[in-house]
């Protein structure tokens, strides 16, 4: 039931996760963070598996880091991308598959867009311009379908964003403890606001 | 700066250079995490399972002990560790006086829930690791950083069967903290956790109880209520409470409490637990 959400606006992505860690029948965390920020520009939101999704965005981050080190140039976020797409088609034929969904939202600063991309533990990629992963999906893609446009301003989107978290907060059965939103801009990643 | 990055800069025909290449495969191979030997079957998670689960075959030769009520939290004064004593396998009530504390060094705590013995080998294992890392470093290790070995190594046996729910309390400098590692590789830092078969009772009494200002004597009272609602009503933890309070210069033990003894000095302290009756002679 975790909630995952990113929507592109004209400068930058917003990135929205929930705050609850429930594992069984007790919420454990509320102010718990699904995301990493894997280089300056690309932040990882993840769910899925419990202990799968920290290890494989630890082991993206780690990795991401280490190229970057090794040929002293920041990665972009396709190439970012397309790196954890490989590493989640290798590892779903393995004998322990990683289970994790991710959201890769980044700021190109080749091409100054933003970019947003959905990628499942299938190892399925699509670049979209605004995603969610589980049952949040369900609620606000058709919120999103309505209500977004590729000019939104950052106000703007962040208005269509608090539309979709104010339905979820409606309809889904279970209390996720509020959100962290972060923006990833052509500044970087950085955390927009934090709801109860 | 420039001297970290060259070292991870390849040369070339450093591949070609096989005997570099098993050195550096023994010096990359991270001593805190042991290789697994597995036992001479096809698929040892189903074999383990095949002989260890009760729930879905009552006849099964092993059975684990499960069932606890565990709970450790941060307040003003350092962290309060409480937890009960019962071990179970399956209906039977295998023993009273578990020790589910385990005592990683003089100032870090682990907590025991699931299979007993999956918890009381890896964190002793814990406390080696964390020797070691004194030894080298020359200085404690954080919590965060020992929690880290922990999980990583449960991570490594996920989905082998291995059956945990713990807690590492302890200081980093000055500064408390817990963090609970499960067997499905969970790792999450917080202020408050319960954890096993009786998590619920004990959260919903500590939840109630709990301030940030809390003294020490509430803390303790607090932790050991919290314990004994959760062997009130949860069949599968019981025994007695066993506390303990950490501070900075490390922890210290707070005594074993019957819950026996416990249960009716606390009723008539605080004319509460009104289910139960203290008449014995009428019969409603």
């Amino acid at each position: 039931m975790d909630v995952i959400l990113g929507i592109t606006t004209e400068k930058e992505v917003i990135v929205i996760t929930s705050r609850a860690a429930v594992r069984g029948v007790s919420i454990l965390k509320t102010d718990d963070d699904k995301t990493r920020v894997v280089a300056p520009h690309t932040l990882l939101a993840y769910t899925g598996e419990a202990g799968d999704t920290v290890q494989f965005a630890e082991y993206i981050q780690a990795n991401i880091q280490l190229h970057e080190m090794r040929n002293t140039t920041e990665l972009s976020p396709p190439a970012i991308t397309s790196f954890i797409r490989t590493q989640l088609a290798t590892s779903l034929r393995s004998r322990k598959p990683y289970n994790v969904n991710v959201l890769v939202a980044g700021f190109d600063t080749a091409t100054d867009k933003p970019e947003l991309n959905w990628i499942d533990y299938l190892a399925s990629r699509v670049k979209v311009p605004y995603a969610a992963h589980g049952y949040a999906a369900y609620y606000t893609l058709s919120l999103l379908d309505r209500w977004h446009r590729t000019d939104l301003t950052l106000a703007e989107g962040l208005e269509v964003a608090d539309m979709c978290i104010a339905e979820l907060k409606k309809r889904l059965p279970i209390d996720f403890k509020g959100v962290e939103i972060k923006v990833v801009d052509k500044d970087g990643v950085r955390t927009e606001k934090v709801t109860e | 700066m420039d001297a970290i990055v060259d070292r991870f800069i390849q040369r070339p025909g450093f591949d070609e250079d096989v005997l570099a290449k098993e050195e550096m495969l023994d010096i990359m191979a991270p001593s805190s995490v042991p290789t697994l030997s597995l036992p001479p079957i096809s698929q040892p998670s189903a074999f383990l399972r095949a002989h260890t689960d009760d729930a879905s075959n009552p006849d099964v030769r092993i059975k684990i002990a499960h069932g606890t009520t565990t709970l450790a939290f941060r307040f003003q004064g350092g962290i309060v560790v409480a937890v009960d004593s019962r071990a179970t396998a399956g209906n039977w009530i295998a023993s009273q006086t578990v020790k589910k504390v385990i005592e990683i060094n003089p100032y870090m705590l682990g907590t025991m829930a699931g299979g007993a013995a999956d918890c009381q080998f890896w964190e002793t294992w814990l406390g080696v690791q964390c020797r070691i890392h004194e030894l080298r470093e020359k200085s404690r290790i954080s919590v965060a950083a020992a929690s880290k070995i922990l999980s990583n190594l449960i991570y490594s046996y996920k989905g082998m069967g291995l059956s945990m729910g713990t807690m590492v309390c302890g200081y980093t400098k000055s500064d408390p903290a817990i963090f609970y590692v499960d067997s499905d590789g969970t790792r999450l830092k917080g202020d408050m956790f319960c954890v096993g078969s009786g998590q619920t009772f004990a959260y919903g009494v500590l939840d109630s109880g709990y301030r940030w200002d809390l003294t020490v004597e509430e803390a303790l009272a607090l932790g050991k209520r919290s314990i004994l609602a959760a062997t009130h009503r949860d069949a599968f933890s019981g025994g007695s409470v066993n506390l303990y309070h950490v501070e900075e210069k490390g922890w210290t033990y707070h005594g074993n409490h019957n819950v026996g003894k416990l249960f009716w000095e606390t009723k008539a302290a605080e004319s509460s637990f009104n289910n139960v009756s203290t008449d014995f002679t009428s019969d409603d």
